[in-house]
């Protein structure tokens, strides 16, 4: 079986789980991982009949959601590669449910019982789950991407926004990166070229997470957010995960109606923000499925380079 | 679920002979939820919960100390232990390793078999249950999926309706679509 270490990065190949959210709600991340993974030399492989990732019925049964993620990952033991998701909830709970699936034998035998009883599956416990941003966020491929920029992004300022599954719980990911103090983000804005700003409430969480139980709670904690972001008058929000999207660039003009106050601040995956450093045009990373308007930002880049 | 105040407020003194001794020791019992007793209350998860920051209802000292105490029914009924965002920040800093988010999800876990699934949550499990996935993949989906030249997807998996089912989640006359 091929699988990455972290001591061996030089591998590229990858199955791509893509999760609910991302192949129907936010297309324009997944055209613009494919496209720059591409570009990279990074190797994404599709398994069509991936299902959710189990993350939702956690809360509801925890043994049908470690069953539902033990599924995917039985699936993607099959082509034998390295995971890596999109999305950073499926992330997080894939990593979990491997976690425990592999540290636990008599739930990794009451799993795989069920499994073959009823599906036909058997999960060995031999697949490594990661994000594509940790696929990016490697000496080699960050060396790569500095070689390869093409077009200077020095006049935009944009900002993170980590998220808490790409970072937390640290335990599940063996403390990769401090959660108090993650860089990984900020490095890989930094290589691209544009400058990284800092802003209060950095980590503070989407609010993705209780939209479906109480939605005003989840804006006024986007809401938070995006107002520290006025305030350092960023170009842009950086995101790396379709949930925080949801927040921060589907409900944007809900929050600028509840809270009267206008933003208008451009939200980009990761990957775009890179695609365009690397010279690709903005319609070939789904630029145009934005729903907050990206013109100005691409003109502000234009200006510079011509 | 029926609830006029789906996050409970205490208006008066709370009686003792009410309370489950046992609580607990359920709670301890359920996967995620075995850190419970060792909180001692001193609400560094409170105070650094970006829910708690927005609203009120949500104050996960507060909740582990009434389930302690075995306020089972006032816990296991009130939506304020769905508040949680699962955003770790409180896993990252209690110094008594309680695991909060774990706690809440096994205090979750063992509402829902008690009878308490909010109508959010049963919707979500209705749509995993039917078509594997929350958002559905029709046609239409697939369509514009071609379009933008990304491979196409499977519209259902049986799978996650086989889970579902046999553990007793989803009955055949639930389905969607």
């Amino acid at each position: 079986m091929k699988n990455r270490t972290e001591a061996n990065p030089l591998d590229s190949e990858y199955t791509l789980f893509l999760g609910c959210t991302v192949p129907v709600r936010a297309l324009n991340y997944e055209i613009s991982a494919r496209k720059v993974a591409k570009h990279l030399g990074l190797h994404l492989f599709d398994v069509p009949d991936f299902s959710c990732c189990g993350y939702p019925i956690k809360s509801i049964h925890r043994y049908a959601y470690l069953l539902m993620a033990a599924r995917n990952l039985a699936l993607a033991e099959k082509k034998g590669l390295p995971l890596c998701t999109l999305c950073s909830a499926c992330c997080g709970s894939l990593t979990e449910a491997n976690h425990e699936i592999q540290g636990d034998e008599k739930l990794r035998k009451r799993i795989n019982e069920d499994l073959s009883k009823w599906l036909g599956l058997h999960y060995e416990g031999g697949i490594q789950v990661t994000h594509y941003i940790r696929a990016l966020d490697q000496e080699v491929v960050r060396k790569k991407i500095s070689k390869q920029v093409q077009i200077n992004l020095s006049s935009l300022r944009v900002a993170p926004h980590y998220g808490c599954h790409y970072i937390k719980p640290s335990t599940i990911y063996h403390r990769k990166e401090n959660p108090e103090d993650p860089k990984s983000l900020d490095e890989l804005i930094k290589a691209t070229g544009a400058q990284s700003v800092q802003y209060e409430d950095k980590l503070q969480c989407c609010g993705g997470g209780v939209l479906a139980m109480d939605e005003q709670v989840a804006l006024a904690m986007a809401h938070k957010k995006l107002d520290h972001l006025r305030l350092q008058q960023a170009d842009a929000m950086i995101l790396i995960c379709p949930f925080c999207n949801i927040m921060y660039e589907g409900n944007q003009r809900k929050i600028e109606k509840v809270y009267q106050t206008e933003y208008k601040l451009p939200i980009l995956y990761y990957p775009q923000l890179l695609g365009l450093a690397l010279g690709l045009e903005p319609d070939e990373l789904g630029m145009k499925m934005n729903r907050v308007r990206t013109t100005e930002l691409v003109k502000k880049i234009n200006g510079r380079t011509d | 679920m029926k609830n006029n105040e789906p996050y409970l407020i205490i208006k008066s003194m709370i009686d003792s002979k009410t309370f489950d001794p046992n609580f607990k020791f359920l709670i301890a019992s359920e996967p995620g939820g075995e850190n419970i007793k060792k909180c001692f209350s001193c609400g560094t998860c409170t105070a650094g919960c970006p829910v708690r920051e927005v609203t009120e209802h949500y104050n996960p000292r507060r909740i582990i100390r009434m389930a302690i105490l075995g306020m089972k029914k006032e816990v296991l009924s009130s939506l304020f232990i769905w508040l949680c965002s699962s955003c770790y920040t409180c896993f990252e800093r209690c110094p008594q390793n309680v695991k909060i988010p774990e706690l809440m999800n096994a205090i979750k876990n063992i509402a829902v078999r008690e009878g308490y699934l909010p109508s959010s949550m049963k919707s979500q499990l209705d749509l995993l249950a039917s078509f594997g996935r929350l958002l559905e993949v029709t046609d239409f989906e697939n369509e514009k999926r071609k379009e933008s030249n990304l491979p196409l997807l499977q519209g259902r998996t049986e799978d996650s309706k086989k889970i579902l089912s046999n553990l007793g989640l989803h009955r055949e006359e639930q389905d969607r679509g």
